[in-house]
């Protein structure tokens, strides 16, 4: 694209990724979580994909790269579900811990990040596995079109 | 013989229509006693505000595990769809 867009896209990945990254982190307090911030995270790489051409992407952006961090997301979840497995599958064994186990008063308050137990790592988990798969599922797509335009 | 069977079923589901015309729950009322018991103990069970977090990753985690499968195997197709041959030179 043009060197305004390749500007731009090069600020605005900046903010998108941080607002990704702060979506996923914040699940446990705002609306969000780690679908909705992968996707977020996602629609960036699409940004840098349309601005700078699916090659020049995949010079520093491998999809077995992307594939490792999906599966290695899926295994924490999972991992973290086993974790509970001395009450139940995926209970919450961290809420009265001291890491992320601080209980918020009751009622209607603005609560702070080192609460909810689990729950962050799991938004943590399932974030770094959707953003991972749906980049990968972009970044593939994209190169697949490209060589197909070469070819003809 | 079809149209007996056809008005028996009909009649059936048009009876079924009606009684739960009657016994459904009155307009906003909720269906079970459950979301009352998330919103009174989420933040004391889970220690997390968002309620509807605290269902999807801890109360309904399981369901969390099939999405995250589903994008598993979906990721896996597409990935094996546009897999590029290498060139044979």
């Amino acid at each position: 694209m043009s060197k305004i867009v390749r500007t731009m896209a090069n600020i605005l990945i900046l903010f998108v990724l941080t607002f990704s990254l702060y979506i996923i982190m914040h699940g446990h307090l705002t609306p969000g979580g780690g679908f909705q911030g992968g996707a977020v995270f996602a629609s960036g790489i699409a940004l840098l994909i349309v601005a700078f051409g699916s090659d020049n992407i995949h010079k520093s952006l491998k999809e077995h790269h992307l594939s490792i961090l999906e599966s290695s997301g899926a295994l924490i979840f999972i991992g973290l579900a086993f974790g509970g497995l001395a009450t139940v599958f995926f209970y919450n064994f961290l809420v009265g811990s001291p890491i992320f186990g601080h209980i918020p008063p009751a009622g209607p308050n603005s609560g702070d990040l080192w609460t909810g137990g689990v729950i962050p790592f799991m938004n943590l988990a399932v974030g770094l596995k959707v953003l991972a798969g749906l980049s990968a599922i972009l970044l593939v797509m994209a190169l697949a079109t490209t060589t197909m335009e070469v070819e003809e | 013989m079809r149209k007996f069977a056809m008005v028996a079923s009909l009649s059936i589901f048009i009876a079924f229509l009606i009684a739960a015309a009657f016994l459904i729950h009155p307009f906003g009322y909720p269906p079970s006693e459950m979301d009352d018991y998330i919103i009174e103990n989420t933040q004391n069970e889970t220690g997390a505000n968002n309620a509807v977090t605290a269902v999807v990753f801890d109360y309904r985690g399981f369901d969390t595990l099939g999405e995250a499968t589903i994008l598993f195997t979906a990721v896996t197709g597409v990935v094996m769809l546009f897999r590029r041959k290498k060139r044979e030179k």
